[in-house]
């Protein structure tokens, strides 16, 4: 085992990169993303890792130039929030479709307009369909972690896609946690090097991104959601090994105080630790409630989520992103889909919390959970916690 | 050999849609666009090699003799080589219906 | 091709053209004979781009890699399932060529210098159109030139947004008729200078900025040898005639590529670590009517258009000459 140190999660995340050998990083900077790639340039700058470090003059260019590091082979990361994941957005579904396994830590941002620099789910949300394996973190521990365990996950053969960790922006980036470093030797051990399937290279030229005719783009789709799909074992498989390395055990969905709850609360992020507290002072109530994290987001984790609420009767989402004008927060409505044909499943309510990152104090999730709880007649299809309204 | 389009599978395409086969276009025979073909005096012809340099399709091939054959498989009559060529001694002609 | 003739004809004559043709241009016997761009490609007849891909193909050889944005060459060139590539080719999207081919470039590099890779002069390659290179193109091809990557930027400029259809780039001439620049009641076409690519790039202060064209294979095979050589950043401009696009004979792509430098229109030279030189002259620049007579695109223009043209060429190619310091 290696050290515990006190280490601002950004840090953390950038030493976790170091670890893994990565040979190319390319990154624009966007608060609250920026204190994972000064890092790593001061690492590479100090000689402490040995990557060629692009500064790229735009997040479309920084996924771009992680796409070309990939193509001949290189293991790659990037990092990102908010605008900056917005603007490479397009480039996030090739990435993807092309079967790159580039990891990327987005650091969760508000979306503009209007400008907001601090946390919420809205950027990760709005690509939720890109394609990529997306996991959420709630401390810096599992931030360390779930870096590392990306390199693996997403170079693995049967896997072959990119693999984005989100942290909270500031809320969790920016906090100094207990982090437990393995060893480098124990890293190495844990990741081989990257052996690309294919890879541009005079000795055998191959074509990457040809255009495919109506005859032939539903196959490709096909063949990229199936990959998508099967990923969820093999995640689980690393997560296995990393367990019996660290003793942490990770799972698509982890719970807190389910096993005889009749009310569960679903998050995801860094919030889950404020569900936690108020999770404990309902309990000392006497209310049976419990919290289930949603750590692996895409793949969607269909039989979790299904075996683990089916002892419950009701089930509160809290989503950290607004679907405009849609049918709810996107968790709740996705939540609600997969839960929708079984035949004993909670019944699930929508609210939408600390937008913009407005601070989420443990009494408006307890406030959210008793209007649940006692059936307070639902004038909305889904609240957003906190807002001020007159009247 | 690639196949048709129409007869892949899902599972028979290669991850991320790569083409390892390189240059397989060539399984592809432009010949059929074409309306006129290069016909050439050899009498006239110098073997200077313009019309192989200039045409866009890579379709004319030196052939043993050191004259240049046009390959009609892929050829699609743009008639470059008839203009360029230095003697003239190369005609488009009508292709039959 | 073989069609013998039955009487004896009186000895081979070289045929007198309108242009200046000359061997020295082609050196037809100097080129490589092995093809990277192979037959099967669904450009157009007669297309002068495919032509000029062929051409850098030839003078690049084999250790490339290449970034291709979106556009006419892409789409005929790769359509799942085939290729008529020989050489490694990525195509991404539209706007990032020299971002891809920067990456193309880091990544080589550092698997290199660990040891990942054995060591090998292979070199990261961009290509693109106009579209992909003076207009969407144009914030990742500055950053890939300023970070100094060790490649070669190709814009193949056939002045419009071709494959689409025809519409007008920033590089479309003046008084040039696209769909989205037509001559109506109201407007004679393009109303704006064509954008001078080549001295963006220069302005970057890069080893190697050349124009080229494929009427003269061998300045342009010259071009590129040099460009290969450089241990740095190269941009190449090749003028890349499209007959369906300028709506002339699809025969004429050649000759029409030679009216252009003859005119002045676009002038072939390089600067090589700041020197400017000019790589092919004429004693007599020709009249620029001699360059946009018989071109579709040119032929609503009216003298006195046609004279503000001749004006600002005559002013560019004296500007040119003097950095040459001619």
């Amino acid at each position: 085992m290696g050290k515990r140190v006190g280490i601002e999660v950004s840090l953390a995340v950038a030493e976790a990169v170091k670890m893994a050998n990565v040979d190319c990083i390319a990154a624009y900077p966007i608060t609250p993303q920026t204190h994972i790639v000064e890092h790593l340039s001061e690492l590479v700058a100090d000689g402490h890792l040995d990557a060629e470090f692009i500064p790229v003059e735009s997040e479309h260019s920084a996924m771009s130039v992680c796409i070309g590091t990939q193509a001949v082979g290189a293991r790659t990361f990037t990092s990102t929030s908010a605008q900056g994941l917005a603007l490479m957005h397009e480039l996030l579904f090739i990435a993807s479709s092309m079967r790159f396994p580039i990891v990327m830590a987005v650091v969760n941002r508000a979306l503009s307009a209007p400008l907001n620099i601090w946390n919420d789910h809205s950027d990760i949300m709005a690509s939720r369909d890109c394609g990529w394996i997306q996991i959420f973190v709630d401390n810096g521990q599992q931030a360390y972690d779930q870096t590392i365990c990306a390199f693996r996950i997403g170079e693995d053969r049967r896997v072959l896609l990119p693999v984005a960790i989100n942290i909270d922006g500031f809320s969790l980036s920016h906090v100094v946690e207990a982090v437990e470093f393995l060893s480098q030797e124990e890293v190495n051990r844990f990741l081989p090097p990257y052996q690309p399937l294919y890879r541009m290279h005079p000795d055998q030229p191959v074509t990457m991104g040809a255009f495919a005719m109506p005859e032939l783009y539903m196959e490709t789709k096909k063949a990229h959601n199936v990959a998508l799909c099967n990923s969820l074992p093999i995640i689980k498989e690393v997560w296995a090994e990393w367990q019996e390395l660290t003793g942490r055990a990770y799972a698509p969905l982890e719970e807190y105080c389910l096993a005889d709850a009749e009310i569960g609360i679903l998050a995801a992020g860094s919030i889950c630790e404020v569900v936690m507290e108020a999770v404990d002072r309902l309990r000392s109530q006497g209310k049976k409630v419990g919290l289930l994290k949603l750590r692996l987001w895409r793949p969607f984790p269909f039989p979790e989520l299904r075996q683990m609420t089916l002892g419950l009767k009701k089930l509160v989402v809290i989503d950290r992103a607004l679907s405009t004008g849609g049918p709810g927060g996107p968790v709740f409505s996705e939540i609600r889909s997969a839960l929708y044909d079984q035949e004993k499943h909670p019944q699930v309510f929508g609210f939408i919390a600390g937008l913009g990152g407005r601070d989420v104090p443990p009494e408006q999730i307890m406030a959210a959970v008793d209007s649940v709880m006692h059936g307070v007649e639902r004038k909305e299809e889904y609240y957003l916690l906190g807002v001020r309204e007159r009247g | 050999m690639a196949k048709q389009m129409e007869e892949y599978a899902w599972e028979d395409l290669t991850v991320g849609c790569v083409i390892i086969e390189p240059g397989n276009a060539r399984e592809y025979k432009t010949g059929d666009w074409r309306s006129q073909r290069p016909v050439v005096d050899k009498d006239q012809c110098i073997k200077c090699g313009v019309c192989w340099v200039f045409c866009p399709d890579a379709a004319i091939q030196k052939a043993a003799d050191g004259y240049y054959v046009a390959n009609l498989e892929y050829c699609k009559g743009c008639g470059i080589c008839a203009r360029e060529c230095l003697t003239g001694c190369i005609t488009m002609v009508e292709e039959e219906k | 091709m073989v069609d013998e003739k039955k009487e004896k004809k009186s000895a081979p004559k070289i045929k007198p053209t309108d242009t200046v043709r000359d061997l020295k241009y082609i050196k037809a016997k100097s080129w490589p004979e092995e093809e990277y761009f192979v037959s099967g490609h669904r450009a157009c007849q007669g297309c002068a781009e495919a032509l000029a891909v062929r051409f850098v193909l030839k003078a690049l050889g084999p250790d490339i890699v290449i970034a291709n944005a979106t556009g006419c060459m892409e789409i005929v060139s790769s359509p799942l399932p085939t290729t008529s590539w020989a050489v490694p080719w990525i195509h991404v999207a539209f706007e990032n060529a020299a971002a891809v081919a920067s990456g193309l470039e880091a990544g080589l590099k550092a698997l290199m210098r660990k040891g990942r890779l054995p060591q090998k002069e292979i070199k990261a390659i961009a290509m693109a159109g106009d579209g992909g290179t003076a207009d969407i193109g144009i914030q990742a091809l500055s950053g890939a030139l300023e970070r100094g990557h060790n490649m070669i930027y190709f814009c193949f400029d056939n002045e419009a947004y071709m494959n689409t259809g025809i519409q007008r780039s920033s590089s479309t001439p003046f008084g040039a008729m696209t769909t989205t620049s037509p001559p109506g009641k109201m407007s004679p076409g393009q109303m704006t200078w064509k954008k001078n690519m080549p001295e963006i790039a220069a302005a970057h202060g890069i080893p190697y900025v050349a124009t080229a064209c494929s009427s003269y294979p061998y300045d342009l095979y010259e071009k590129v040898k040099k460009a290969q050589a450089i241990k740095g950043p190269s941009y190449i401009h090749i003028l890349s005639v499209c007959p369906t696009g300028w709506r002339i004979p699809s025969d004429q792509a050649i000759r029409y590529g030679r009216l252009a430098v003859e005119t002045g229109f676009f002038p072939l030279y390089e600067v090589d670590r700041g020197k400017y030189r000019i790589t092919i002259e004429f004693p007599k620049v020709r009249p620029i009517k001699d360059y946009l007579e018989g071109q579709g695109r040119f032929r609503h223009l009216t003298p006195e258009l046609i004279a503000k043209i001749q004006e600002r060429v005559e002013a560019e190619y004296a500007a040119l000459k003097a950095k040459a310091g001619r």
